[in-house]
Order: C-alpha cells, then structure tokens, then sequence
C-alpha cells in the first residue's frame, strides 16, 4: 500500500515539475514560432513554424538601427556590470575586513537603500542628471546603481566564507590589502563574481523605466526601449516585434546558459 | 605594508575597511541618500514642471482627495497581497520538489523553471500581449479544453487585466526565488530528514515542520525583495496596458501613476513626489512588520 502511495506522490512530483517547466518554457517557444508568422496567425495563436521569418526581420532592419542599438544595449550593460562588480565587490570584502566600531551601522544604512523605492528618487535623480548636462547619455543610466545595495549584501555573505588564514599568509607575506583582494580574494571568488555577474548583467540589460525616462534620442536608446515601442503601437506588428524581443532576450539567455554551473556555486555560496 | 605594529593594528584596519567601503558609499550618499532627501523637500512643492511654489501639506490633501491616487493605491496593494503569497509558496513547493535527491532530469527542470527571470520585463510583457489576445493562443487552448466557452477579454475586463497582470509577474519571477530556496535547502543537513523519515514523520510534515523553519531567513528575505519589487511595479503594467494603466485603471500602479504625473502629463514634480513618499512608507512599515514576524516566532 505505503508503495503505491510513494508511487502516486512520486509520479504527482513530475506532473507537477513538468508543468512547471513546461510553462516556464513555453513563451520562449511562442516568441520563436512567432518570429516565423505573420502578425495575423500571431493574433490567432498558430503554434506553427510558417514562412515569414525573412520579411519580419527585413522589416526589423529597416525599421531600427540594429547594430547601433545592440551597440548601446551592450555598452551599458558591460559598463554597468564590471563597475558595479568592482564597487560592490570591494565594500563586500571591505565590510568583512572593517574593524571600526562604527561598521555594523554603516553597514545597516547601507541595506536600508535596498528598502528605498526607485520611484521615490526617481524625480530627483532625473533633476540631478538634467542640471549634470547628463540627459540622453548612457553615463546617466550607470552611475546610480552602481553602489546597488543588493550586491554588496550578497558579497559580503559570499566573503563570510572566504578563509582568514589565506588573508594572514599574505599578510606575513607582506602583501598590502589591495594586493590581497586583486591577488588572492579575487581568483578564489571567481565563482561569486560569476553569479553576481549574471544578476547584474540583466539587471543593466533589462533596465527599462530609467532609460525611458533619460535617453531620449533614438540614437542613445536601448534595444528594450525600441522593443517597447514598436509594441505600443495600437496595432503592433507582432511578426516584427517578436524579432526585436528575441534580440532583447538571447544576450541574457546566452549568458546564462554560459554562466549556469558558476551561476549555481555562487549562489549556494552566498546563502551559506 | 604599514607599519603593523600591534599598536598600530587596530587603526591600520579601519583605514583600509574605510577605503574599501568608500567608492559604494559615495555612491550611495550621492544617487540614494540626496535625491531621498531631495524628494522630500519636493514633496512640498507643487506646480507646473520647474514653476513651483511651497505648499506646506497641501499636496497629501491633494493625495486624500485624489481618486486615481485611491485606485492604484489599491491596484497595487491588491497584486501584493495576492502574488506575493501564492509565489512563495509555489517557489518552496517547487523547491521542496528539486531537492529530491533520486529526481531525475533535477538540472532540466531547474533550469526550466528558472528560465523566466532571464527574459526582460518588457519582453515577457509584450509575449503575454500577444499570446492573451482574445483569439490568441490562451483562450483557443482554454477553449479547447473546455474551460471556457466565451474569449476571456483579458485587456478591457478590469478583473481579467489584473489577473493577467498577477499571472504574469508570478511567471517571471517563481523560479528566481525557487533558487534561493533550492540553494538554503542543500545547505540543511541531510540527516535531519533521515531522522525524520525513520521516525515516520509523513513528507507534508517534514516540508511544514523542518523545511520552512528551517528556510525562515531566506523566505524572510525574498518576501521582502518580491514586496518591494511588486509595490515598484511599472515595466509589465506599462507594455501591457501601452502606458495606460488598463481599462478603466484597473491595473495602474503606483509607479506608472508617479511617471504619468511626472512625464506623461502636465509635468508636477512636487505632487508627484508626494506620491512616491506613500511608496517609501508602505515599504517601512511591510519591513518593518515583516521582521517583527520573523523574530517573534523564532
């Protein structure tokens, strides 16, 4: 009896599972059959590859400046990635090195900017980079997530595990600080950095109410920004922007996929 | 190397701690902490773009008088109190179900489900746009299956468009905090299943009484960050709805409410300001409320 039981709660997990996965995947399924329809057998949901994948991207390409817009999707994004990376990752190591008093309080005001809304500072950013002459350029999207306070969190819980005796060695070696973490922290964390780059990745790469609100030329836009665009027509040619949303995903999708294994030690990492 | 002179050490320490921590600081002080403040002071201002004069309170008059600020008040408490919830849950089920250790295809599965997070926001928006539309896939497969019998108007009913709006942001975003859980979940010692199974304890016991104790910070932690993510909701709400806020309001949020005021219409930074500071206090007190929870039961 308890074995049919087992049996049935075991096949009822893959049900379940596969449900799940199925559902997770199927859009991206949609958005690639899509791409190869007519806008008309989109708006009836034809789950069939059909033949106008060639005109849909002739369409994309006159429509946006690809190159130019992967070009800025791209710019910002890795920009963004390896500044953040380095800022956070020094405060993370920073915090765990610190042996002020005044550490833990610093350290709570900085989560506490997890809390603040991006709408609430939203207007006075725009004012800030308006008076900066920073309007319209890709400088103003980076700087203020920079310093992002879930990053520093997650690098320091990842260097609450990196081993103290390695730091003591180098430093009867006598190795500076700065030469510890570029020499030694930094190849040994190599995984953490991997995940954190993933997140922050796509955290640049899909960012979208800033860049809407900043650039505003059609030479600065991001490929999510025109994405978006072509989609609020009040009839949007869905052939068309399916194409656009596939280039606005694969990026991500593509280092993720690259990424995966490291993706997955740096997060079993940082929960430790 | 400073001169480490044990003496010495102690300030030698915090020199360096500072200067690790200083970049993000400044950062912080500059993009975080003035335009907080800055967004305060604005908040008792009113008028048209940069012509604006002091107001004291009258703008949260203005608020409590405001019908539209009502309606994506509660737009955007309602997706909270219903998403947020019923994600968590699917993500731990989930979990729970991937730390199986005799499951097979566990890595198909887990990268399956968590493929949605890396799709852009805008992207998913307008994937769900066109797979909703009402001859579209959704409702010939509901049709076909025999659930339904008219198209769902997922676009002009205000019912529809907020369920719409829920079912798609749970898409996105289970499997991201599926992972989190999965990665707690494999640090829990083995053992204490092991006990449990021999002792007879049933599987849905053990997920109650070991697994979620056991996983309290984590659920903690991704209740607050799915909390803050929902109360900021714009990028979906907005490709969905091409900015409007849905049929009759229904699912304009907050967020796309402060951008419409700043951006969209007659431009009225000081009141829209105020709107936001209704964000930030929500927040605080949802934290706050939420970490209270967690340390009183443990």
């Amino acid at each position: 009896m308890t074995r049919y039981i087992r049996l049935a709660t075991g096949s009822l997990q893959y049900i379940l599972l596969g449900l799940a996965a199925f559902i997770s995947v199927f859009p991206f399924i949609w958005m690639v059959i899509s791409a190869t329809n007519t806008t008309a057998d989109i708006i009836i949901g034809k789950v069939s590859f059909g033949h106008a994948l060639l005109t849909n991207i002739q369409t994309f390409m006159t429509q946006v400046d690809v190159p130019l817009i992967m070009w800025n999707s791209i710019k910002i994004a890795g920009v963004g990635t390896v500044l953040t990376l380095a800022v956070t990752s020094l405060a993370g190591y920073g915090f765990e090195i610190f042996r002020s008093k005044l550490r833990d309080k610093v350290y709570a005001v900085v989560l506490l900017t997890l809390m603040v809304p991006f709408a609430a500072i939203m207007i006075p950013l725009f004012m800030m980079m308006a008076k900066a002459g920073l309007i319209d350029t890709h400088i103003a999207i980076i700087l203020p997530t920079i310093a992002w306070a879930f990053v520093i969190f997650y690098f320091r819980q990842a260097t609450k595990a990196f081993p103290s005796e390695l730091r003591d060695a180098a430093k009867v070696d006598g190795l500076k600080e700065w030469q510890i973490f570029l020499y030694i922290y930094f190849p040994v964390m190599r995984s953490t950095y991997a995940a954190a780059f993933v997140i922050v990745f796509m955290l640049y790469w899909n960012n979208y109410l800033w860049p809407l609100i900043v650039l505003q030329s059609n030479e600065t836009k991001t490929i999510t920004l025109v994405v978006s665009s072509l989609a609020s027509a009040y009839y949007p040619d869905y052939g068309t922007v399916m194409i656009g949303t596939i280039l606005a995903t694969l990026p991500t999708l593509f280092i993720f996929f690259a990424m995966q294994r490291q993706f997955v030690e740096g997060m079993l990492g940082s929960v430790k | 190397m400073a001169k480490a002179r044990p003496g010495n050490l102690k300030r030698f320490y915090d020199v360096n701690g500072w200067l690790f921590v200083a970049p993000a600081l400044l950062l912080i002080a500059t993009f975080m902490f003035y335009p907080i403040i800055r967004s305060l002071v604005l908040s008792t201002f009113s008028g048209r773009g940069m012509m604006m004069k002091f107001v004291g309170f009258g703008n949260v008059v203005r608020l409590w008088n405001d019908p539209v600020f009502w309606q994506a008040l509660t737009n955007t408490m309602t997706f909270l109190v219903i998403q947020v919830p019923v994600m968590i849950m699917l993500a731990l089920i989930l979990a729970n179900a991937l730390n199986n250790p005799r499951l097979r295809f566990s890595g198909l599965f887990r990268t399956a489900i968590f493929l949605p997070c890396v799709s852009s926001l805008v992207a998913y928006a307008i994937l769900f746009k066109s797979m909703f539309a009402t001859n579209g896939i959704i409702n010939s497969t509901l049709a076909g299956i025999g659930i339904i019998d008219t198209p769902i108007e997922w676009f002009t009913d205000p019912f529809w468009a907020k369920t719409l709006v829920i079912l798609a942001i749970t898409w996105r975003w289970t499997g991201y905090n599926m992972i989190f859980y999965l990665a707690a979940l494999q640090n829990i010692d083995k053992s204490i299943y092991e006990a449990a199974r021999i002792d007879g304890v049933p599987a849905y016991r053990r997920f109650l009484h070991i697994t979620i104790p056991m996983l309290k910070p984590v659920i903690l932690f991704t209740t607050i960050t799915s909390t803050i993510g929902t109360l900021q909701l714009f990028d979906e709400v907005y490709n969905l709805t091409e900015g409007t806020g849905g049929p009759a309001n229904a699912t304009l949020t907050l967020s796309l409410y402060i951008y419409n005021l700043t951006f969209r219409f007659m431009p009225n930074f000081g009141y829209a300001a105020t709107v936001s500071y209704v964000i930030v206090l929500i927040v605080a007190v949802l934290s706050f409320l939420q970490f209270y929870a967690a340390r009183e039961r443990s």
